[in-house]
């Protein structure tokens, strides 16, 4: 009974939102839209929009920002935005990267949120620029049932508007989505409303006002695993004696439709395809090539189910949980890896040292939603600084680890809903002098000289009070 | 270098001008080394062969322990009420254990990160019992060193670092009680025969800390604690009743009664439980002997002494004889437990306590096993004992002793091999040591006589020479060099075996079962852990799970759910509750469930897998410890002509109760072996019965993927209406 309210509180969001749009002077109304094209895959478990916009400026002064439009709903799930525009003549057009930045308006109608795209050049009069826009969305998937049985496949919700939500005013849009299959339950109509195979159109839809909104619901089936990564904590531990340690501590979940009442092993292993086809059997973690001694374990002992297979370029660790994960069902595990020291430590120029480390989760296909990794340098260093390609939290911590006296700098950044784009890399800068390497080394050698020193002075020397 | 390299070694170690005494210092020293790092990495097969885990079932629950004291902290620990065992009754954790152990590995825990060496605690739990074993080797070599001489004790460190007796309880990963307490044996054994020879109150003091040590690791203290006082005994009969064991005796067992009483889980026993009188009877007698001996001392006249002797003695007897009486009468003095009387008299446990006799170590021992434990020094310790008896003092008649208690302890119950092991190994140590020094003796001489024949270079000493050597007997020098070869060749056959039974029979942590697949390779079944690690992630955390008691201590150290009845056999009738509602229909089973709110019933079946100790096999204990309280369970009702059987001539009781139909459901449709119908049993080797099994109050939660456990929640009851 859910969904109907749902969708009764998206119409009454609408109404308003256009009330809006008749009372309220738009900060930019002078750009305008001539052409939208989105596409949206749903094919996996992290949408995917790309969206297409053709800006014009139709005012007369020059802008470089230009706004895009997410109702609050959407905002959450958002796990990354990025714009590129199409530069050059037709065929030697490049993309270029622009910047994206949250943007806070005083007047946002209904708790709407923007990005703003930031122009490399300003936009003149007259002139217009086609935006590349891709953005992806993460536990936008609602199964509906919520619970299904081990050999039902898995339906799911998906929530949107037909209309592109925009600040500006849009001549011509199209809404396209792609369904994993050709099995789709329902679907809202608004016409023109076109469906074949795995794709649906929506429109086109010519000249729509700021701010429209015309929700949607689409039923289908996707029986794609949903592997969420609730959280992950991922520590990178440098040794200059030439060895990267990385330690990865995983709690994933199936985020799909519940698994509900019985699970039978036999229609399981007898009948694969039609039992439990959304169950997660396996993943695959990408892993830097020259990875040596890897291992996959959990609280009481090693999984003996994975496999790794290297070559030049990448490694490839398969890994399957202990018991393949319904809807639902959790599973927490550690994967630990070393690799050689001189593919990922530099020297600057400026004389220091960095590491350039991908962050992100080596898993592929998944959303993580909390990620913390850890940047344990060794004792000694100083001054450390990370470079993130993103926002992180960040602040230092000090461990202890095999023979510390005064513990090691520890640099953690931390990360909210992470999908595969942010698997980029990140640099810790910091300074380290050689000549702490040897302090364990010496230590070391000089417990056991005092050991054999006092073995032979209590060999030597008789304690006795009789003589 | 060559030179070097060529020269013998006695020329080496003259080259670097040691004195005799250093050099063989050096080489006692190394040798002792040697034998610690041996005693250490022979026990490791396990870990390389699987990895560092904790084995089998009571090392999860001292692993869970330790894990909370490293965690928590002593007093948490010391008053620890763990809900999630035995519900709904709980166990008050700290009163009912022996805390040695974790003490033990907290401490080295706390140390290694004090030294700043970030290990696991799993590591510390794994590694303990390897590391008491090399600790056990010096002790034994002290030991040795004190009942009969250096080489001795060297020989006894060498035979107990790779004894499979004692391997089998001291792998890594095996941490157990056993695998500390054998080395707190030993130790007290030794700081009492230390204090015996010398009389001194610092080793008797000493002694009782071991003592102590020993009281708090394990229950096999009431060994020490009756073999002691027998021991006094014995020398008190033989007239060798001196001031050195007065001293030593009084003080061991004042001081060590004292202290163990701090032990929660021993508490007052030893003044109040009977197993412990005889210890204080014999301190009792020490006292009149002293006595006596005191008023000896004063009187010269025997006449006035052999009536006030019988006087006395008549008094002591009849004081203690009364006091006994009225203790056990009042029941101040609590009789002997179970346990006690099922060693005196092995077929005791049949009778009247099958959850004693159902456990499988408590069985009495085949001789192979002694064959497998021992090999050569079965056939050494007589050769010992002879030994010991030739030359007879406190240290021999104390190693007697221990040797032949041990062993008859041995044979009626098959862990107990353990603690005549060492008794085994010393004995054996003296037997070896002494036939070799005989030999070398004899070899050495001979030579001697050559060799100044020949420096000599005289045609007539050479003549002489060799008229001596023909004059003592002909053959002897040969003979002794045959013979010493023979013992060579024994113990290093014994060096053998050792591995070899280490690395193929108790280095398998039974959790992990390793198979060999049809082309040889090593198939993995993983499968306990894979349900136990279900049963933490995908389970409500205040989950209650009915199984077997055997997987108690796994499910709550690794799944870490409250389980009904664990390996801690306290409550019998608990037990037998669970034992009934396996083994009735499933109607009257939920009843029994519901009562006990269990929400999750774990069984293990092998017959997938071929998985010979599974719950079926079991079976018939859960009827008979059941019916042991509850008459309604008959063990006949499950049998058809005495056969316990589960194919289609199976008795209809067996065929449709609670653990049948968990353990075979959907498994007829099944197909397990190529050329076999569905359903084929291949544990048992039959195609099972009841094909056909519904269930009405259960649904099937999880299988692992080998089907050796299976998972069932108990349903709701349905609405009324």
């Amino acid at each position: 009974m859910e969904a109907p309210i749902r969708a009764t509180e998206f119409l009454r969001f609408t109404l308003l939102s256009l009330l809006f749009f008749v009372c309220r002077s738009s900060p930019s109304h002078d750009l305008l839209i001539s052409n939208a094209e989105r596409r949206i895959d749903l094919t996996s478990h992290i949408v995917k929009v790309y969206l297409t916009l053709k800006v014009e400026n139709a005012g007369s002064t020059p802008t470089s920002e230009i706004l895009l439009a997410f109702p609050p709903t959407q905002v959450d799930h958002l796990a990354t935005v990025e714009a590129l525009v199409t530069k050059g003549k037709r065929k030697k057009t490049t993309l270029a990267r622009l910047d994206v930045k949250p943007t806070e308006l005083p007047d946002a109608p209904n708790g709407t949120k923007y990005f703003t795209i930031y122009l490399a050049n300003p936009l003149n009069s007259g002139e217009s620029t086609t935006l590349e826009v891709l953005y992806l969305f993460t536990h936008s998937l609602e199964p509906f049932p919520a619970e299904i049985g081990q050999s039902e496949s898995q339906l799911v919700y998906y929530r949107d508007s037909a209309l592109i939500l925009s600040p500006y005013h849009i001549k011509q849009q199209t809404t396209f989505l792609k369904t994993p299959s050709t099995k789709v339950e329902s679907f809202t109509s608004m016409e023109p409303t076109n469906r074949a195979g795995t794709e649906m159109k929506y429109g086109p839809y010519e000249d729509r006002p700021p701010y429209s909104f015309s929700p949607i619901l689409i039923h289908f089936e996707n029986n794609s695993p949903f592997p969420v990564v609730e959280e992950l904590v991922r520590e990178v531990e440098i040794s200059h004696w030439g060895n990267l340690q990385v330690t990865e501590h995983y709690t994933l979940v199936h985020g799909g439709a519940r698994h509900k009442g019985v699970f039978s092993r036999v229609d399981y292993q007898s009948r694969p395809n039609l039992n439990g086809v959304s169950s997660l059997r396996y993943l695959l973690a990408r892993l830097p090539p020259r990875v040596h001694s890897v291992y996959y374990r959990d609280e009481i002992g090693n999984i003996s189910s994975s496999h790794l297979r290297t070559d030049s370029r990448k490694s490839e660790l398969e890994i399957e949980p202990r018991y393949p994960l319904f809807g639902g069902w959790k599973a927490t595990f550690v994967i630990g890896y070393g690799l050689p020291l001189q593919d990922f430590l530099f020297e600057s120029s400026d004389d220091r040292r960095y590491l350039n480390f991908t962050f992100g989760c080596p898993l592929l296909d998944t959303v993580v939603d909390k990620l913390t990794v850890k940047v344990v340098l060794p004792e000694g260093s100083k001054d450390p600084s990370a470079v993130v390609p993103f926002t992180v939290e960040q602040h230092l911590e000090t461990k202890y680890s095999y023979l510390d006296v005064v513990g090691r700098t520890v640099v953690v950044m931390e990360k909210k809903n992470l999908v595969p784009v942010h698997n980029s890399p990140f640099q810790v800068y910091y300074t380290f002098k050689p000549i702490f390497m040897l302090a364990e080394p010496l230590m070391l050698a000089s417990a056991f000289f005092l050991f054999f020193v006092a073995s032979v002075a209590y060999l030597h020397i008789d304690l006795s009070i009789r003589k | 270098m060559a030179a070097v390299a060529n020269m013998p070694v006695s020329d080496l170690l003259k080259s670097f001008k040691l004195k005799t005494k250093q050099q063989e210092l050096l080489i006692r020293v190394s040798i002792l080394c040697l034998v610690y790092i041996l005693a250490f990495i022979t026990r490791l097969f396990s870990v390389l062969r699987y990895e560092s885990m904790i084995h089998e079932f009571d090392p999860y629950f001292n692993y869970r322990t330790t894990l909370y004291l490293t965690q928590n902290g002593f007093y948490d620990f010391w008053n620890w009420f763990d809900y999630e065992s035995w519900y709904p009754l709980g166990r008050i954790v700290g009163g009912t254990l022996y805390p040695g152990l974790m003490v033990t590995a907290a401490l080295i825990y706390r140390i290694l990160h004090f030294l700043r060496f970030a290990v696991h605690i799993r590591e510390v739990c794994v590694l303990t019992a390897p590391f008491f074993a090399s600790n056990t080797t010096l002790v034994a070599y002290f030991f040795g060193k004190e009942i009969w001489d250096t080489g001795a004790g060297l020989v006894a460190a060498i035979l107990i670092a790779v004894c499979p007796g004692y391997i089998s309880r001291s792998v890594a990963g095996s941490y157990d009680n056993e695998g500390v307490a054998i080395f707190a044996l030993l130790f007290t054994f030794y700081l009492f025969v230390k204090a015996v020879n010398t009389g001194s109150l610092a080793w008797s003091l000493a002694s009782a800390f071991g003592y102590f040590y020993m009281v708090s690791a394990w229950g096999g203290y009431v060994f020490i604690i009756n073999l002691i006082p027998l021991y006094v005994l014995v020398l008190l009969i033989t007239g060798r009743y001196s001031m050195r064991l007065y001293v030593a005796y009084n003080c061991m067992y004042v001081l060590g009664m004292l202290l163990a009483m701090q032990i929660r889980f021993v508490g007052f026993q030893h003044v109040q439980s009977g197993e412990h009188m005889a210890a204080m009877g014999v301190f009792f007698l020490m006292q009149v002997f002293y006595f006596l001996d005191w008023v000896k001392h004063m009187l010269s006249d025997t006449k006035l002494f052999q009536a006030f002797l019988r006087i006395t003695v008549t008094c002591a007897v009849t004081v203690g004889t009364i006091a006994l009486g009225l203790g056990m009468l009042s029941g101040y003095i609590s009789p002997w437990t179970g346990r006690f009387y099922s060693l005196l008299d092995p077929t005791y446990a049949k009778d009247h306590i099958p959850i004693i006799a159902s456990v499988s170590e408590h069985q009495p021992t085949a001789w192979s096993s002694f064959m497998f434990d021992f090999h050569i020094l079965l056939f050494l310790f007589p050769a010992g004992l002879y030994f010991c008896f030739k030359r007879l003092s406190d240290a021999t008649i104390f190693i007697v002793m221990y040797g032949l208690t041990s062993m008859y302890f041995a044979g009626v119950m098959v862990r107990l091999i353990l603690v005549a092991t060492p008794a085994v190994c010393l004995i054996s140590a003296i037997a070896v040591s002494a036939t070799v020094k005989n030999l070398t003796v004899l070899l050495r001489s001979k030579n001697k006589g050559v060799q100044t024949g020949s420096t000599k270079g005289s045609g007539s000493s050479k003549a002489s020479s060799k008229a001596l050597l023909d004059q003592s007997q002909p053959f002897q020098k040969n003979g002794a060099i045959a013979l010493l070869f023979g013992a060579f060749y024994l113990l290093s056959k014994y060096a053998t075996h050792c591995t070899w039974v280490t690395s193929e029979a108790y280095s398998s942590p039974s959790i992990v079962l390793a198979a060999r697949g049809a082309h040889g390779s090593r198939v993995i079944f993983d499968d306990y852990r894979e349900a136990y690690f279900w049963l933490r992630q995908n389970t409500p955390p205040d989950a209650k799970v009915m199984s077997w008691w055997d997987y108690g201590y796994q499910i709550t150290a690794m799944g870490n759910r409250t389980v009904i009845v664990d390996n801690n056999t306290w409550n019998n009738t608990h037990i037998a509750t669970v034992g009934r509602a396996m083994s009735s229909y499933e109607d009257e089973a939920i009843e029994i469930m519901r009562s006990l709110d269990v929400d999750y019933v774990l069984v293990v079946f092998g017959g997938v897998t071929g998985y010979s100790s599974d719950d079926i096999n079991k079976f018939l204990w859960m009827v008979r410890i059941g019916g042991g309280v509850f008459p309604v369970i008959k063990e006949p009702d499950y049998l058809v002509n005495g056969e316990y059987r589960v194919d289609k001539g199976a008795a209809p009781k067996m065929l449709n109760c609670l653990m049948y139909k968990l353990c075979y459901y959907r498994f007829g449709e099944m197909l397990t072996e190529y050329g076999k119908p569905p359903g084929y049993d291949r544990a048992r080797g039959v195609e099972i019965g009841n094909k056909d099994i519904k269930l009405e109050h259960l649904e099937e939660a999880f299988t692992t993927s080998n089907w050796i456990v299976r998972i069932y929640k108990v349903k709701p009851p349905n609405n009324r209406w």
